[in-house]
């Protein structure tokens, strides 16, 4: 059992990492959330020519030929970044749909709640979009419609989204943790006060048992595990950005922070999959059919 | 990024499942909770058993993927936990394996495999529990020993233990964490008192020692004179990285056992609590990863387990009350039975927040030592 990153998947990360950060940084952020709604098409492409979409397509069809852990690798670094767009449905519609693999085209899907994320921007719809109705998204950097139609969701889809909201969960503890070293008040940086510390010790304890899940659901690809992953995941990404937001006091309250947009998409994707009771009402009977 | 076992791991399971088999059915009647002689003999038996088969030392040998696979395994079988051993296995042994002289290691390590001689620890205080480098009990050089004088308290198996690792302050003068000693005590020296300590669940776990001018030979020292600190660091290290194993299994064996209740009394018809079981299955299911993660992490950097035990304890320890919190709410009115199985489970699962490091230092431990935020008041 090597149940840790192999040195191909840390560069992996490292690549995706560095390629984001170059690409996606601060100032990108900034000006995606300055223009709601608009997708970048370039970077889209650089994203398709660098095998983000097309990761678990075989060699043969032109994919990147890895597996499920590579690509969780991958969305966990799109989740702290907080990269907009359909990355799961176009990345699960790579080799079904023409230029998915290789970022020419942007793919959204109808989700399992009835909404559909970056409708208006995409190529290809899958599921049924009609009779669509526009929402003043509360995510600035995901424009969302509701649609009357629902749709199952791939048990895949699960699984990055949980991924992404891993990373959404590393970076809010990150975040909070700088500012809790740096930010001094009553003479003392305020991560010396217990009050603060535990609140950075839960954000990481909740973080690394999500991680662990996630991963060894990428392993498995077992039902059951991408549930658990999904609950944890949500619940470390959501708390994660609500407790950095407390750590950060009223700068944490403002538009210009960036936490209020990771607590906005974590809400957005815990929707993706569906609702959180059916994942536990799932787990319940797994309990059953395990003392059977 | 794998979860499969090698060859070599599938074989020793099969190997251990198959002994198991063999060896359960042949152990006496376990003994009361509160029988503590019967404790003793029946928890040695075990070890002298495993110690005969090859198994004996697994916790000091063995790497830690076929430690997770001996406690997975029997945990799975039911078999005897280490229960009297414990400290002998897990803390006062591997001290002395690593840090004990050749002739330390031949006097006390071989009675601990074959189960022969129990250890308690001797660290606690009064007045220096989640502070415990303020301890007081003190050790004065007297020809070839030290005579030591004071108290501990949470001492499990007090009562029937053979050794005592034991604290003392041999540099009062010195910074607190720096004047301190470990050594190893016999419990039959003159001095020592025991006074039992009930717990909340009504059994008698632990114990109050109480040392009046107690003869400990010098030659019971391990490690230096005053650098007991570090030493005992090791000790601790060991308790937070698989000890809790075999209770992250039993914890999901029980959430199933829950749910086969619910079922049968009815409860399970209640979607909140059908939900809440749900999430407890995710939960487990998840510690079980983070075990699997850190085991496999330490197999890989060939170390100690770090202060990642921390963060597994923190989570685990909690789960472990709202587990038997469910179990209340699956029981009912007859939750208030203590003959229901799960009542005393739950009133036990009180300790786990505050024993062997509480929540509260461990919060202290993973936000200073992993995240780097500064120590405070």
């Amino acid at each position: 059992m090597r149940f840790q990153l192999t040195e191909d998947q840390r560069a992996l990360r490292a690549g995706v990492r560095e390629l984001l950060a170059r690409r996606f940084g601060r100032e990108a952020l900034r000006a995606a959330v300055d223009e709601p709604g608009r997708l970048d098409r370039a970077l889209w492409r650089e994203l398709g020519a660098a095998g983000f979409f097309a990761l678990r397509l075989p060699e043969e069809r032109g994919g990147v030929g890895l597996g499920l852990p590579e690509a969780v690798l991958a969305f966990e670094e799109a989740g702290r970044v907080l990269l907009p767009g359909p990355l799961v449905a176009t990345h699960l519609a790579a080799g079904e749909v023409p230029g998915a693999a290789a970022g020419e085209a942007v793919v959204a899907d109808v989700g399992a709640c009835g909404l559909v994320e970056w409708l208006a921007e995409a190529d290809v719809v899958r599921g049924d979009a009609a009779g669509s109705v526009p929402l003043r998204s509360v995510d600035p950097l995901t424009p969302l419609h509701r649609v009357p139609a629902a749709r199952g969701v791939d048990p895949v889809a699960v699984l990055l989204t949980a991924a992404e909201q891993l990373g959404g969960a590393t970076r809010a503890c990150e975040l909070a943790v700088q500012h809790a070293r740096a930010r001094e008040q009553f003479g003392q940086p305020i991560g010396g006060f217990q009050a603060v510390k535990h609140l950075c010790a839960d954000m990481l304890v909740r973080t690394e048992t999500a991680r662990a899940a996630v991963y060894a659901a990428a392993v498995t690809a077992d039902p059951a595990d991408i549930d658990t992953a999904r609950l944890l995941a949500d619940e470390a990404a959501v708390r994660g950005a609500r407790d950095c937001l407390q750590v950060h006091g009223g700068m944490g309250f403002t538009w210009e922070f960036e936490v209020h947009l990771h607590l906005k998409r974590a809400w957005v994707r815990t929707h993706r999959a569906g609702d959180a009771t059916e994942s536990e009402e799932r787990l319940a009977v797994d309990l059953l059919a395990q003392s059977s | 990024m794998d979860l499969a076992h090698t060859p070599e791991e599938d074989e020793f399971r099969a190997r251990l499942r198959k002994w198991l088999g063999e060896v359960l059915p042949t152990l006496p009647p376990k003994p009361s909770p509160d029988e503590w002689p019967g404790r003793r003999a029946y928890d040695l038996g075990w070890q002298r058993r495993l110690y005969d088969a090859g198994y004996a030392d697994v916790h000091w040998d063995a790497s830690p993927t076929m430690r997770l696979i001996f406690l997975e395994e029997t945990e799975k079988a039911g078999a005897p936990y280490v229960g009297a051993g414990f400290v002998g296995l897990l803390h006062a042994g591997p001290t002395i394996a690593a840090e004990g002289t050749a002739e330390q290691r031949a006097r006390w390590l071989p009675p601990i495999l074959r189960g022969e001689e129990v250890w308690c620890q001797g660290f606690s205080e009064p007045d220096a529990g989640s502070d415990l480098a303020a301890l007081r009990t003190r050790a004065r050089r007297d020809g070839d020993d030290y005579v030591v004088t004071g108290s501990k308290i949470w001492t499990s198996h007090a009562e029937v233990a053979d050794w005592c690792e034991l604290l003392v302050r041999t540099d009062p003068a010195a910074a607190k964490h720096r004047g301190i000693t470990w050594l190893a005590m016999p419990m039959d020296a003159p001095g020592i008192t025991v006074r039992p300590l009930k717990t909340l669940a009504g059994s008698a776990e632990f114990a109050e020692v109480f040392l009046d001018e107690v003869r400990v030979p010098v030659a019971n020292r391990v490690g230096d004179e005053n650098d007991g600190w570090r030493v005992t660091m090791v000790t601790l290290s060991f308790e937070r990285g698989t000890a809790f194993v075999g209770e992250v299994v039993a914890c999901r064996r029980v959430l199933r056992e829950l749910a086969a209740e619910a079922r049968e009394n009815g409860r399970w018809d209640d979607p909140v609590l059908r939900r809440r079981l749900g999430r407890l299955n995710a939960e487990f299911r998840a510690l079980w990863r983070l075990t699997q993660w850190n085991v496999s992490e330490a197999e890989l950097s060939g170390g100690m387990p770090g202060v990642g035990g921390s963060v597994f304890k923190l989570r685990y320890s909690h789960a472990r009350q709202e587990l038997y919190d469910a179990a209340a709410d699956v029981l009912g009115p007859e939750s208030l039975d203590l003959d229901r199985p799960w009542v005393l489970d739950r009133l036990s699962s009180l300790s786990y927040t505050i024993a062997a490091g509480t929540s509260q230092i461990q919060r202290n431990i993973v936000a200073e030592r992993i995240l780097g935020l500064p120590k405070g008041r």
